[in-house]
């Protein structure tokens, strides 16, 4: 990706580096702000010249640091992250740093779309130039100002300091110089001795910390305007369908209602665009909650309201067991299973999944005369921009996205639909809009995990040895959101822990199946992997115990020899997380090494009393692998317990060790809600669940005594740490409980009896 | 409805032209313009809207203003002035926070059960804070925050 070169270290102009959601940016906002943790309140003394070396960066003569974070902060951390990695090449006072939050600009920022765990992977490289290059220019000034040599000066804790003589200067002091001088090329970029570090790879809190303690940080929803009116929408409960006719009369009768607006509704599959149906406007969030409520509405449900998950799912596991499309293949399979002397087969089911995030969508969008502001919780600004460009047929250029904080997105909030819809409202009600989905709203209207159905058959031979991999997938597909074509599933979601097996077996077949959308499917925590880790976890697991071996020792035998895949050169398309093989090769020694950790800390097959077990998964995902063990506890009432979880972690290089830890503590719970509880079901079209009593996600009481995160310490480029931890919680749990009880759980959310 | 005095944080805040049946979440939110109380399900279902009523953890969703009214409120931004609550320092110090969204209803409840329940068992923090979701999934450090804040003396 050319960018990532070149864009930090573009020189800009001083009204491009200000293009960010300052205070009072866009003259929109009242007293709202996304943080003010150490807005330097003390400082009388008003700066008056700025050194910009580049996007992310800014030094002023109070020897004040400004970094932007360019991507959303959603509770990973990364708002923070990369501006350590920033500050750190700068050998900057983190004390002394200030972060501001940029507007959705692509031309400026290069990607901004925080999605699928790549922030770290993409940035740490671009991150370190951008305040190397400044480092660099500061020492360049001190020197010159001395009259000596750069080489003899070297930046510290906000100081260039003269090695000779010990002569300082401080950053404040060289912000003029500096910016007058040529920002280094990339390739004469020096790059700090990672033994210099002095945040990279610590755990400095989150820059919000305070703020969000103190109930004073900003997310989508606190946004306020003046003027600022609420609304909600009443949506079809069925995908794709659209008001017939409605009355409005007592909603109106509504203290504080002001007014209705029918949004239209485009037809099935509709895309990321808004659902339509009718807005209420009200002067406070509860007014128009009643408001929609006495709304009698007419729907025309259309076709999808025959939609059954439960007969969808049953047709799905009669498909699994035929011949599917051939994904992958190695070998001959047919042979090597008809002569296989020990078979085994089985089949597992995961139903939908809802993201949840505890702050459901929301935006506050103003559109006047040719131009629309946006505040919004999204992951996506720049989609956000296209989209709402589009609907409101403006110029993206008179488009303005702000990025709140986000209270929870994992996926959810990368679809630009709530923003649309918002803007939609705006311009047809002509006053500042914040609309609000409630939870019910997002439990019925989400773009939901696909419901899928797995059949894995593995082929023995006599020796004991495994010699043939069967795997039969079939879920709706993301494509079928967007295209009524995309009846199975694409490339990208199969590579998503399916195609992507790293096991040496000689005969391996992927098929997968036709399962077309009935509702809006969408990219949820770490996607397909949650279907495929599961059946490929268990599976492995099933055949250990087939073969009498140790699961731990199973895993390793049939990963084999150390060895680079070349999973580009056996399949047409590979995807590889978007990113080359060879730079990101599937690596089954880095594989075997988390397995051969998570064994170790966890104290593999210690002695449990009855009634505990412990489950083993490893998985590879967004380039990160990971090892897992489950340790459960089930008492004389069928009450699971999970004592304690650990896992192996090989990340490569770890930015912020704590927030890491604490996104594998939090993935942990993520996938313990959808292992324990969370399902979402449809009868005739309508999604069966509405808030959290009915769609269950796990509490306090269900957590797990406690997580450990052990890591491999590592110089690899950093990969994906925020999706990981998710895929393998499932499999490791049912395979403990398999461990604690011989009973083997093949569908999620488990039930125990 | 006839005018509704709320005494949120110790201040005064008269409601004019509202629903009877509003519930003392949007009255704080909307109204009172206190955006650190959230809204996560409008139910009783997740305690992001958690305040103090007469010190005691309620939902404030699930209040209207009329049953409100007379009590004394308290949300996040009286709970301290600077953050400084042992219940915050010890949030702080244990870096619980993830997105952050679920925290202030979180700190609430757990700054309310403390006061009752000064050196809880683990259990006893399980069970007092199994109404709050987070969806984040920061159970194990809001346990871990609990017990240094009971240390710290988290009845402030
Ligand atoms: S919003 Fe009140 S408990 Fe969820
Ligand atoms: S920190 Fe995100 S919901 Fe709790």
């Amino acid at each position: 990706m050319k960018f990532i070169n070149q864009t930090p270290l573009k020189k800009i102009e001083r009204r491009d580096f200000l293009k960010t959601s300052t205070l009072g940016a866009s003259g929109l906002l009242l007293g709202f702000h996304i943080s003010c943790s150490r807005p330097f309140e003390e400082e009388i003394k008003e700066a008056s010249i700025f050194f910009d070396p580049n996007v992310y960066l800014s030094i002023n003569d109070l020897g004040e640091v400004t970094i932007v974070a360019h991507r959303s902060e959603m509770g990973t951390g990364i708002r923070t992250s990369l501006p350590t990695i920033v500050a750190d090449e700068l050998a900057a006072d983190w004390s002394k740093v200030k972060i501001v939050q940029a507007l959705g600009d692509e031309e400026i920022y290069g990607n901004q779309n925080t999605d699928g765990s790549f922030s770290g992977r993409m940035f740490y490289e671009p991150m370190r130039q951008a305040g190397a290059a400044a480092r660099m220019m500061l020492e360049q000034a001190a020197a010159d100002q001395w009259g000596v040599d750069a080489s003899e000066c070297n930046a510290l804790n906000h100081e260039i300091i003269h090695s000779g003589s010990g002569k300082k200067l401080g950053f404040g002091d060289l912000a003029e110089a500096a910016s007058k001088l040529t920002v280094p090329a990339v390739e004469d970029i020096k790059l700090k001795n990672p033994e210099d570090f002095t945040l990279i790879g610590k755990e400095t809190p989150i820059y919000d910390l305070q703020d969000i303690v103190m109930g004073t940080a900003g997310f989508g929803i606190d946004a306020q305007t003046e003027g600022m009116k609420i609304s909600v929408v009443a949506r079809c409960p069925v995908a794709g369908g659209k008001v017939q006719s409605y009355d409005a009369e007592e909603t109106l009768k509504v203290p504080g209602v002001l007014g209705v607006h029918e949004l239209e509704a485009p037809a099935f599959p509709m895309g990321f665009n808004p659902l339509g149906g009718i807005a209420v406007v009200a002067e406070n969030t509860w007014a128009a909650i009643k408001g929609r409520d006495a709304l009698n509405i007419t729907w025309d449900e259309g076709a999808n309201a025959v939609y059954n998950s439960e007969s969808y799912m049953s047709d799905m596991v009669t498909e699994i067991q035929k011949p599917g499309t051939v994904r992958r293949e190695e070998g001959d399979i047919k042979k090597a299973l008809a002569t296989s002397s020990k078979t085994l087969e089985s089949t597992y089911q995961i139903p939908h999944l809802s993201h949840t995030p505890m702050e459901p969508p929301n935006t506050l969008a103003h559109v006047t005369e040719g131009k629309c502001v946006i505040w919004a919780p999204t992951q996506h600004p720049q989609w956000v921009k296209g989209t709402v460009a589009a609907a409101l047929e403006l110029d993206p250029g008179n488009v303005e996205v702000h990025v709140t904080l986000l209270g929870g997105a994992f996926g959810r909030k990368s679809k630009p639909d709530f923003a649309t819809e918002a803007a939609l409202i705006s311009q047809k009600a002509g006053v500042p809009i914040k609309l609000i989905w409630t939870r019910e709203d997002d439990v019925h209207h989400d773009y939901l995990h696909a419901c899928s159905a797995q059949h894995v058959k593995v082929g023995l031979d006599e020796n004991n040895q495994v010699i043939a991999w069967n795997h039969h997938s079939a879920f709706p597909s993301i494509g079928g959101t967007s295209s009524p074509d995309a009846i199975q599933p694409a490339d990208f979601e199969l590579s998503l822990g399916m195609l992507d097996f790293p096991y040496d077996i000689p005969n391996i077949c992927c098929e997968s199946h036709d399962a077309p959308a009935h509702t809006r499917i969408g990219w949820l925590r770490s996607v397909c992997n949650i279907q495929h880790a599961y059946a490929v976890g268990s599976m492995l697991d099933e055949v250990a115990h087939l073969r009498k071996v140790d699961p731990v020792d199973n895993l390793l035998e049939l990963l084999g020899e150390d060895r680079h895949i070349p999973f580009d050169k056996m399949m047409k398309d590979f995807p590889n997380y978007n990113e080359k093989v060879s730079d990101f090769p599937a690596n089954t020694a880095r594989m075997k090494n988390v397995i051969k950790l998570v064994a170790d800390k966890s104290n593999w097959g210690k002695t449990l009393g009855s009634g505990r077990g412990q489950g083993i998964c490893a998985h590879r995902s967004f380039l990160t692998y990971v090892a897992c063990v489950v340790e459960v506890e089930i008492d004389e009432n069928n009450q699971l317990s999970i004592p304690e979880i650990h896992f192996a972690v090989d990340c490569g290089v770890v930015v912020n060790r704590d927030r890491v830890k604490a996104q594998f503590e939090g993935g942990a719970v993520y996938g313990l809600s959808g292992a324990l509880s969370s399902a979402i079901t449809f009868d005739k079209g309508k999604v069966v669940q509405s808030n959290f009593h009915d769609y269950q996600v796990a509490r306090i009481n269900q957590a797990p005594g406690k997580v450990h995160v052990h890591f491999v310490d590592s110089s690899e480029k950093p990969t994906g740490v925020g999706e990981p931890p998710v895929p393998p919680i499932a499999p490791a749990l049912c395979n403990a409980i398999f461990a604690a009880t011989d009973k083997r759980l093949r569908e999620l959310p488990i039930k125990l009896t | 409805m006839n005018p509704v005095t709320l005494t949120i944080n110790g201040a005064d805040h008269t409601l004019e032209n509202i629903p009877d049946d509003m519930p003392l979440l949007w009255a704080i939110r909307d109204i009172a313009g206190l955006t650190g109380t959230k809204f996560g399900c409008g139910m009783a279902l997740c305690g992001a809207c958690t305040v103090h009523m007469n010190g005691n953890a309620v939902r404030s969703c699930s209040i209207t203003v009329a049953a409100a009214s007379g009590n004394e409120i308290t949300t996040i931004e009286g709970l301290s002035e600077n953050g400084d609550h042992p219940v915050q320092q010890a949030w702080m110090e244990v870096k619980v926070p993830q997105c952050g969204y679920c925290q202030t209803g979180q700190i609430m409840n757990a700054a309310a059960f403390l006061e009752k329940t000064p050196n809880p068992s683990e259990s006893q923090i399980d069970q007092a804070m199994t109404g709050n979701i987070c969806r984040c999934g920061t159970y194990n450090r809001i346990r871990e925050a609990i017990q240094l804040a009971a240390k710290k003396g988290g009845a402030s």
